[in-house]
């Protein structure tokens, strides 16, 4: 898991910190620290947690390790996902532990320059302020770079 | 050989390895201080080890040798060839001593003089002699001759002769005998055994993953392979088991010290009882229940003894006794702490109940004592009762619960005013692996832990038994007693409707009995445990998660969080008295069974009763006789029955275990593949399993075991078996038997349908009576005591009562004859009392039954 960590890292150009995972959840591009991913799978069996937080989707079984799933949607309070629609997960570590972020889909790995880097601007959603680390300014779009510590903080 | 020595045997011996070539190093190079401090260490650390295990031979050796060493290493001694003989030569003597200590245990006899008294010398500062050539390893002892010695030496040597001196040197053995026996343990770093346990468990997941594949697949050609795949993983995780065992003295080890402390501390006068140390427990089970242990025994030395005074006031000898004991059961580590001590006050408790409003007093008083016990492991309870001194105990009882449960551990408490404490622990053996149930519920499934599962009861439309409401409260009539149960959909909140028929797992967590109602049960899995993620830590209801045969993820539900979130929690709820009286039913109803195994699927068990040897045939003796195998057996041919397959020879040169019924002329041998274990068990059959040969499946040290019909295999072995009238001179003794349990009705018929009785079987009292009413007679009557409507005690007074059967022998047959119930018995008109399973008791008394009323009993009579 590790070896494709940094291969991903290698391929890109300068500082792997600087590098986010691009992934959307409900339309939104969000960025995740590359550093912090150790896997990227497409549409998994998931099983349900009964009682478990809402955000909780379930957990998945990754190569013989549990991994609990969080959907991103959930979690940023945003609409549940069409019928019909499977997330992407993104395996990010946390404490030593392994969670799956639940995402619409998953883009590309970019390097982020500090110079097209914003506050969060202040009428951002309570939600999201939390999480986000900033916002960059991507050509036609904004991408928000998320905290996968905040998002780990469940309630 | 204790622990100590033999662990000191191997840290030595390990030691002495590098010792020869640490020496020869410095011999090369005298400089080096590093060789130097090395040699100097081992040498100490023996020195020092020996006075401690009282080794006095190895410490002087080593001590001489030590004292050179010094000298060398504060440079007061200039390192020389000669010197380096010297500890040569002293390293052989240790390595010698050493090697007789491992063959007898203690430390041979004899005297070192001739090593110890060269290295005093040099250590004094005289100077060592010329170099001698270096010494062979036969000549090392001859060496020290060489020097000259100041010193007396016990057997005078002339000093002409030093080559003579190795087989007259006093306690020189042989020189083979100083090469060291290869030590047979090796240690290994706890982290290898963790990565070869998780490596093993994954093993064991994809084994069943494939295993379920391949059922799927009817006659794949992996199957033959597979099996043999499986089997040696089974054997590897066994091993591997083993290996992280470790005897629970080890956790114990400072509990001597602990109470010597406290007891001077505190005044009080305090012996500590420990039994079972050798029972082995996994060592990562161990390290949780350390300090919960310390804990508890110096609760009972600080709370639960009384002072000298106090207790010569009581009636009861100075000496408090703290007792521990161990020993397993089951799949579980049963661990009991307990002291003769002045026992919980129940008063105290109540007034702290009510001060801290855990409870009403109304509550209280419909409470138990056992109830009440339990409040001293309510959180706050304890640590506020320990701050103003009110309860007999407590300090921390809630922390020590809550480690325990942590790793599926049950902790009771009993005691009794003035009379002592005792706290029992129950924990798995082992928490890696273990066997779940697999079950089904609002479309999610669910692993239930194998352990708590008593049986599983399949409800529904028809006749069987139904779920009935109490206001909103399901309950199912199990037999006796009133199951409350808990709907595991409702409970997880989960959707779906439930369908027409489901299924209660009946569970135990501590006394308390339930039902977990679900939709469907699949098979047990075996499962690897694996933690929750830290984020789903206050989900209570689950105690971990695991990865199924098939690769999907599903949670371990935590039977003892559900009866807590139930109200049903051992340290909440009242104590419902039938629930008590049913588990203790369950408990005292145990059979002593034979486990084997035969064919592929569970293991199988008979009571051991049933059974009047066992064998261990060479295939030679077994003959084909037309389609049958028999075998030469005490005078006659006796059949072979397999209980699977074809009546197959076995290959030659191997051996056939055989499970030998009935005695005499009328035997019968049942071929097994393997004879597993003879345990007591409980046993609650589950008809679900039912299928010819079988009655039915149980659950027996945590493994679904099926029950074996005996009757339906000596029909198998023999036509003469049910037609024995024909060999029997007079006509068989007739003999009723009243037992409302199916189960044993189907074993003691056929038990002595063997030995030659015409017997028949009703279920309950009133159904012999009616049998009286319509004219039938027996030559004696067997009655079981508890049964439902009418029990074997007014079954007797109305025999006795008059009627044609007055005057019949009735033998009373429980799962209980202690002398007071065998007086009881007789009381009531029982004219013997006889334990259940006792073939031979109930032969016996059958026999003398009869032969009172001018009868002989048949040939074959098992007496």
């Amino acid at each position: 898991m590790n070896t494709e960590t940094l291969e991903r890292a290698d391929t890109g150009i300068g500082d792997a910190s600087r590098m986010v995972l691009t992934l959307t959840v409900a339309g939104q591009l969000c960025g995740v620290p590359v550093l912090a991913v150790r896997d990227v799978l497409g549409p998994q069996t998931i099983t349900r947690i009964p009682l478990a937080p809402p955000e909780v989707a379930g957990s998945l079984n990754l190569r013989g390790r549990i991994v609990t799933a969080v959907d991103l949607r959930r979690r940023l309070s945003l609409p549940p996902r069409p019928a019909g629609e499977r997330p992407m997960s993104v395996v990010v570590e946390h404490q030593g532990e392994l969670y799956s972020l639940l995402a619409d889909q998953v883009g590309e790995v970019l390097s982020l320059s500090p110079a097209e880097r914003a506050a969060n601007p202040p009428t951002l959603d309570a939600s999201w302020k939390e999480v986000s680390l900033g916002v960059h300014r991507l050509g036609e779009s904004l991408l928000v770079v998320m905290d996968v510590e905040c998002l780990m903080r469940l309630g | 050989m204790d622990d100590l020595l033999a662990d000191f045997l191997v840290e030595t011996n390990e030691g002495l390895q590098s010792l020869d070539g640490a020496l020869l190093a410095l011999e090369r190079n005298p400089a080096d201080a590093s060789v130097l401090g090395e040699v100097f260490r081992t040498i100490h650390t023996i020195k020092g080890t020996c006075g401690f295990l009282g080794l006095p031979r190895l410490e002087r050796v080593a001590h001489a040798g030590e004292n050179v060493l010094g000298l060398w290493r504060d440079g007061s001694l200039a390192v020389t060839p000669a010197g380096i003989s010297l500890i040569l030569t002293a390293v052989d003597r240790i390595k010698l001593i050493v090697a007789g200590l491992e063959n007898a245990g203690t430390e041979p006899a004899g005297d070192d003089g001739d090593v110890i008294a060269p290295l005093d010398a040099a250590f004094h500062g005289e100077a060592v002699g010329a170099a001698p050539p270096p010494p062979r390893p036969s000549e090392r002892p001859a060496a020290a001759a060489l020097l000259p010695v100041p010193l007396p030496v016990p057997v005078p040597l002339p000093e002409s002769l030093p080559l003579s001196l190795p087989g007259a040197s006093p306690g020189a053995a042989p020189p083979e005998a100083t090469v060291a026996a290869a030590p047979q343990t090796i240690r290994v770093a706890v982290d290898v055994l963790e990565d070869l346990m998780v490596l093993v468990s994954e093993l064991v997941l994809t084994r069943n993953q494939l295993l379920q594949l391949a059922r799927a697949q009817a006659n794949s050609p992996f199957t033959v392979p597979l099996q043999r795949l499986s089997q040696i993983t089974s054997d590897l995780q066994d091993g591997v088991m083993k290996t992280r065992m470790q005897p629970v003295g080890s956790a114990w080890q400072k509990l001597p010290r602990l109470v010597r402390d406290l007891s001077s501390e505190l005044g009080k006068k305090i012996a500590l009882d420990m039994v079972g140390e050798g029972t082995e427990l996994d060592r990562q089970v161990m390290e949780f229940i350390k300090d919960p242990l310390t804990h508890m025994v110096r609760n009972s030395a600080d709370h639960g003894l009384e002072t000298p005074d106090e207790r010569r006031a009581a009636g009861k000898p100075e000496t408090g006794r703290i007792t521990l004991n161990a020993y397993h059961q089951g799949g579980h580590i049963v661990l009991e702490i307990g002291d003769d001590g002045r026992g919980l006050a129940v008063a105290r408790i109540k007034e702290k109940v009510l001060r801290q409003g855990l409870a009403t007093e109304a509550e209280l008083a419909a409470m138990g004592e056992t109830d009440i016990h339990r409040f001293i492991f309510r959180a706050g309870f304890s640590t506020a009762a320990a701050v103003t001194s009110i309860s007999g105990r407590g300090v921390g009882m809630d922390v020590v619960k809550t480690n325990l449960e942590r790793i599926g551990g049950i902790v009771e408490v009993r005691s009794r005013e003035g009379r002592g404490t005792t706290f029992t622990i129950k924990i798995p053996l082992t928490l890696a692996i273990a066997a779940a149930l697999i079950v089904e519920s609002g479309g999610e499934r669910f692993a239930i832990p194998q352990n708590v599962v008593l049986e599983l009861v399949r409800v529904g439309e028809g006749d069987g038994p139904r779920v009935e409401m109490i206001q909103s409260a399901p309950v199912l009539r199990l037999r006796d007693r009133l199951l409350p149960l808990v709907p595991l959909a409702r409970l997880l909140r989960l959707d779906g409707e439930p369908g027409p028929t489901s299924f209660v797992v009946v569970t135990q967590v501590g006394t308390q009995v339930f039902g977990i109602v679900v939709d469907r049960v699949f098979d047990t899995e075996e499962i690897v445990v694996k933690p929750v993620a830290p984020i789903l830590r206050d989900v209570t209801m689950f105690s971990g998660n695991t990865i199924l045969g098939d690769g999907s993820v599903i949670m371990i539900l935590d039977p003892d969080g559900i009866a807590r979130a139930t109200g049903l929690a051992v340290d909440g709820g009242s104590e419902n008295n039938t629930t008590v009286k049913a588990t203790r039913s369950v408990a005292a109803e145990r059979t002593a069974l034979l486990l084997f195994r035969a064919g592929e699927g569970a293991p199988k068990a008979v009571p051991l009763g049933l059974i009047a040897r066992l064998e261990d045939l060479p295939a030679e003796r077994i003959e084909h006789a037309g389609e049958k195998l028999v075998v030469q057996y005490r005078g006659s041919l006796m059949p072979l029955v397999p209980l699977t397959g074809y009546a197959m020879k076995p290959e030659p040169g191997t051996r056939q275990a055989v499970l030998v019924f009935g005695d005499g002329a009328h035997s019968m041998g049942l071929m097994v593949d393997e004879i597993l274990d003879v345990l007591e068990a409980p046993l609650v059959i589950d008809r679900g399993g039912e299928r010819p040969g079988f009655l039915g499946s149980a659950v027996i040290a945590e493994k679904v075991t099926e029950i074996l019909d005996c009757a339906y295999w000596l029909r198998l072995g023999g036509d003469d078996w049910f037609g024995l009238e024909a060999t029997v001179k007079q006509a068989p003794p007739r003999i009723l038997l009243v037992e409302d349990s199916a189960f044993f009705r189907n074993l003691v018929v056929p038990a002595l349908s063997a030995a030659g009785y015409d017997i028949m079987g009703v279920a309950h009292g009133r159904e012999a009576l009616r049998l009286r009413e319509a004219g039938e007679m027996f030559d004696a009557i067997i009655s079981d005591i508890n049964m439902p409507e009418m029990d074997g005690y007014q079954l007797v007074r109305a025999i006795r009562d008059g009627g044609p059967w007055a005057d019949l022998p009735v033998i009373a047959l429980s799962g209980r004859a202690e002398p007071a119930d065998v007086e009881a018995g007789r009381q009531a008109g029982f004219t013997d009392y006889v334990a259940k399973f006792d073939r031979h008791a109930l032969g016996g008394s059958l026999a003398q039954a009869l032969e009172l009323r001018g009868m002989t009993a048949p040939l074959d009579c098992p007496v």
